[in-house]
């Protein structure tokens, strides 16, 4: 193996001294602050709002960086509408989840094992449900909700949200049970376990990582939905995101309180990502890439 | 021979139970997605109002609303134009962000790590809290772009209520939320190219720049496509950016067709119009998704 440092002195020995020297020397430290200044740049405004929501009032526009952080915005936040919104949120998605999770998870795993004819049909099925635009979806939900009065309600929404979830569940889950060797299931029917047996003591466990991370990530799509929660909520059930807007319509740009209601949404999203960075890329780029 | 039809009769009931478990997810995805779509289908054929109830089930003139909007809607064309706008923009910019920061990136060293996790922050982040981020970075009272432009004498007006910029301004952001995704995929697509043409080329004398108009973009070419693909299939939904930032206006023109649907559903109750733009853009999308799947399929043929 060769250390990083030793890459500059190898490339001066080739002959590449038309480089000056210093920059030759020094190319990998000069990519890390390069690197280093465009992650802060890129992630400038999501800094800026952060440092908002603890900003007084009185200096809400200030751009000194000195100030005497305030947990006013959020105190505020607290004694209207939004906790029972977030509540909500934490609700909706939870249980959507849980439900994605009970149906598409023993359904990625006969596809996985399974040899069924209409394996690649359903598989573009699922691909086609992730493509469509959610609009196609929500005016027939609308309507239908009207007539079952399943507008404004938690419910509701769960049902629409498995129009996504479910579809990447199945996706998400089937190539963790095809790296689950047959070998240790094939043990298991030998001494007369059942199918699904077999799934729950055997293949199951081995493949928990990839239920949690599934988990997270559908966790995430849900929790970030804007549209269908728009569009099917109005005060009772509303989710988070919505209850900003909600927010923003009756009293105008409140910048320290919506700066504070951002932190609060995004915050479960940034802590879930860093937990599950590594299947983060996976899960994200679903249907992107195949096998 | 007794064996071989126990395990026979044992493999056709190991397909069945597994059946069984496939069953129920597939009659709720049936029911989630495959019922909607034929609703939709078909209020798209009736003039439904819900102000009107005899408009529903009224299948009388079925190709009226499609005719209209294709003969008689100049501002469905404009909505499309737009949107073909934003689209090619934003997929065009996002490939040249991603390929250029995952060209950076495209190292070993703690530093690089710490970026390319950093850099997914923008497209985990809930859609409305980006358009929040950048509401308040467009706003010129409160925004520290416009103090800094300010302070150096040079004052930029509201770029989100000016109609020559409105649009290019939602570009930028749509940029600023989706470049992780193609940054994620050209990474990966990097990582699977083999070294010995590189170190080879190397030897041979060729410049950085030679190495990747040669060897490094012919090795990661599908991904792009693919990955642009991807992207602009997603840039057809977009929404809570446009609805946060700019709500359509100044005017209409950052009205894009699926912000046009929405309004002729739910602000003006044309459910019938607003289920036929919905129906159109759905095929489009489909027909966009099989090239995809068409390109994919050759990938992988040409990679066996």
């Amino acid at each position: 193996m060769q250390k990083p440092t030793d890459v500059p002195r190898q490339a001066a020995t080739q002959g590449q001294a038309f480089q000056p020297g210093w920059i030759a020397r020094n190319r990998h430290r000069i990519g890390d602050v390069v690197t280093f200044a465009l992650l802060v740049l890129i992630l400038f405004p999501f800094f800026w709002l952060l440092q908002m929501s603890f900003r007084p009032n009185a200096d809400i526009f200030g751009d000194a960086l000195l100030f005497r952080p305030t947990l006013d915005h959020y105190r505020a936040l607290w004694t209207g509408n939004f906790p029972q919104s977030f509540v909500n949120s934490v609700m909706t998605s939870g249980i959507s989840t849980a439900l994605a999770l009970v149906l598409g998870v023993p359904a990625a795993y006969a596809l996985s094992r399974g040899r069924f004819r209409g394996s690649r049909r359903i598989a573009l099925w699922i691909l086609a449900t992730r493509m469509a635009p959610p609009i196609a979806f929500t005016i027939p939900f609308f309507l239908a909700y009207q007539q079952l009065e399943l507008l404004d309600t938690t419910v509701g929404l769960v049902i629409v949200y498995l129009t996504f979830s479910l579809a990447l569940v199945i996706w998400m889950m089937q190539p963790f049970f095809d790296s689950v060797p047959r070998e240790l299931e094939e043990a298991a029917w030998i001494d007369g376990c059942g199918v699904w047996r077999t799934f729950r003591n055997v293949t199951l466990p081995l493949a928990a990582p990839g239920v949690a991370a599934t988990a997270v990530i559908c966790f995430i799509l849900s929790w970030n939905d804007f549209f269908y929660a728009l569009v099917l909520t109005r005060t009772k059930a509303s989710t988070a995101p919505v209850a900003i807007v909600n927010f923003i319509q009756y009293t105008g740009w409140e910048w320290g309180r919506i700066a504070a209601a951002g932190t609060l949404v995004m915050l479960p999203v940034v802590v879930f990502s860093i937990l599950v960075r590594n299947y983060l890329v996976y899960g994200l780029t679903a249907g992107g890439t195949k096998e | 021979m007794r064996i071989f039809t126990a395990s026979g009769d044992w493999e056709q009931r190991r397909r069945r139970s597994l059946m069984l478990g496939l069953l129920p997810a597939l009659i709720v995805l049936a029911a989630v997605t495959v019922a909607p779509g034929i609703y939709l289908i078909a209020t798209s054929l009736t003039p439904l109002n819900l102000t009107m109830p005899h408009t529903l089930w009224d299948f009388s003139h079925p190709h009226a609303n499609y005719l209209d909007l294709i003969t008689d809607d100049p501002r469905f064309m404009k909505s499309v134009w737009i949107q073909t706008k934003l689209s090619m923009a934003t997929v065009i910019l996002q490939l040249m962000m991603g390929l250029g920061i995952a060209l950076l990136l495209n190292g070993q060293s703690r530093m690089r790590l710490i970026a390319r996790a950093g850099l997914l922050l923008p497209m985990v982040l809930p859609p409305i809290v980006v358009g929040i981020l950048w509401r308040v970075m467009f706003t010129v009272d409160v925004s520290p772009f416009h103090h800094f432009m300010r302070w150096i004498g040079l004052p930029v007006g509201s770029l989100l209520t000016n109609p020559a910029t409105a649009l290019w301004a939602i570009v930028a952001v749509e940029t600023w939320e989706w470049f992780p995704f193609t940054m994620l995929m050209t990474l990966a697509a990097l990582q699977m190219i083999p070294s010995a043409p590189i170190e080879a080329a190397r030897i041979d004398g060729a410049r950085d720049r030679q190495i990747f108009w040669y060897i490094t973009l012919p090795y990661i070419r599908q991904t792009l496509v693919v990955a642009g693909l991807f992207r602009l299939i997603d840039s057809i939904k977009a929404f809570p950016l446009i609805f946060v930032l700019t709500d359509g206006g100044p005017g209409d023109v950052t009205e894009v067709t699926n912000y046009y649907a929405y309004r002729q559903a739910f602000t003006f109750s044309l459910w019938g119009y607003g289920s036929a733009i919905a129906t159109l853009m759905v095929a489009g999308i489909f027909l966009l998704s099989w090239l995809i799947d068409r390109m994919t399929g050759s990938m992988h043929a040409e990679a066996n």
